[in-house]
């Protein structure tokens, strides 16, 4: 069914090895940006062990980012859960794009490996399986863990210790997501339209940002992105009937 | 024990704030994948799904790169569009998922010992 990415890549090995490999990129983000949120929270008067508990309990960076910065700031719980709420909008667009890869797992493997859906680990998952990775929940379980594993410690050093920490710029981790983000994104750029979709979508998402919408961005644009590469995929079909995705 | 439940009295509104917020950040992770019939979806809205990686990667990265320090930023002084142009070229020409992330991570680290803000 869905596009394959020209890039082939062997998926040999244990599950568990696939599973940290996958993982240990994630882990490298996660640690600095989970320390930059613990020690944020307790700037903004949450406690530090509220802190770790949000870690476990949402395993967000955007939405725990969020809520810091609102609940610092005196808003209400309908306007922060709202807000949060926003946020997490692209979680829907992500679990559902992953449904059709994971329809063959019961409903409780399901559920458990939507908890451990991030931005990042979404990335991973979906890109092998569009390399022709042959599912294997254990490798997912083994990356959520792992990845949901550095965010709660890197949030506890921040919160409980986060003075003890000096500027950990120099390491270069601020740029582990991003690098990580390019590195699965430039093989999904398989066709004409995937690079189409990509720059528009990587634009608009841009321009609602530097606008003001820094909590809509993300959703909006996705949305708007894959309905034009949806829209071109239907004229190109009707042009040529018998192409495939 | 009078302790504890005086903390927890003292934090009413936050942790009914925390709780709010994690129901509003697990359920959209969850509700889909548990409960589409994802192998029997509307031929149309699995097509529109399978768009969804490519556009939501790109809607994550492109505000990572070119919004720095708060600012949309094309300049010189954006490090991570400076490091973001050789990344994406070893990327695109080595196709290799760790090398990628090496070379822009050491291009960061790099620049900041050359004292790059």
């Amino acid at each position: 069914m869905s596009q394959t990415t020209g890039a082939a890549r062997s998926f040999s090995g244990p599950a568990w090895a696939e599973g940290l490999r996958r993982a240990l990129p994630i882990t490298l983000g996660y640690v600095p940006v989970g320390f930059a949120f613990g020690v944020l929270a307790v700037k903004n008067g949450i406690p530090a062990g509220l802190a770790v508990a949000m870690a476990v309990l949402m395993f967000s960076g955007s939405g725990q980012f969020v809520f810091a910065s609102l609940w610092g700031g005196g808003a209400g719980i309908l306007s922060t859960a709202a807000a949060v709420g926003i946020v997490n909008l692209r979680y829907l667009l992500m679990s559902a794009a992953e449904s059709p890869w994971l329809s063959r797992l019961p409903r409780a493997q399901r559920f458990l490996l939507g908890l451990g859906l991030t931005d990042e680990t979404f990335a991973v998952h979906i890109t092998a399986l569009q390399e022709g990775w042959t599912l294997n929940a254990a490798t997912m379980y083994v990356c959520n863990s792992t990845t949901h594993l550095s965010w709660v410690g890197g949030c506890a050093i921040g919160a409980f210790c986060g003075n003890l920490v000096n500027d950990v710029r120099p390491l270069g981790l601020d740029y582990a997501i991003t690098a990580m983000f390019l590195a699965l994104l430039v093989p999904q750029c398989a066709s004409r339209l995937h690079v189409l979709v990509a720059v528009f979508t990587g634009a608009l998402s841009v321009a609602l940002k530097a606008g003001g919408m820094s909590q809509w961005n993300v959703a909006v644009a996705t949305v708007a992105g894959a309905s034009l590469g949806l829209a071109l995929s239907l004229r190109a079909r009707r042009g040529a009937p018998e192409e495939a995705a | 024990m009078s302790d504890w439940l005086l903390w927890l009295r003292g934090h009413e509104t936050l942790l009914l704030c925390v709780g709010a917020a994690t129901f509003v950040t697990v359920l959209p992770k969850v509700l889909p994948v548990t409960f589409l019939r994802g192998d029997c979806l509307p031929p149309l809205l699995r097509r529109w799904l399978d768009f969804v990686p490519v556009a939501v990667m790109a809607a994550l990265v492109g505000p990572d790169i070119f919004i720095y320090n708060g600012r949309f930023d094309l300049s010189t002084d954006n490090l991570f569009l400076m490091v973001s142009i050789p990344t994406f070229l070893v990327a695109w020409k080595t196709k290799n998922y760790f090398v990628t992330i090496a070379v822009g991570i050491g291009l960061v680290i790099l620049a900041r010992w050359a004292g790059f803000v």
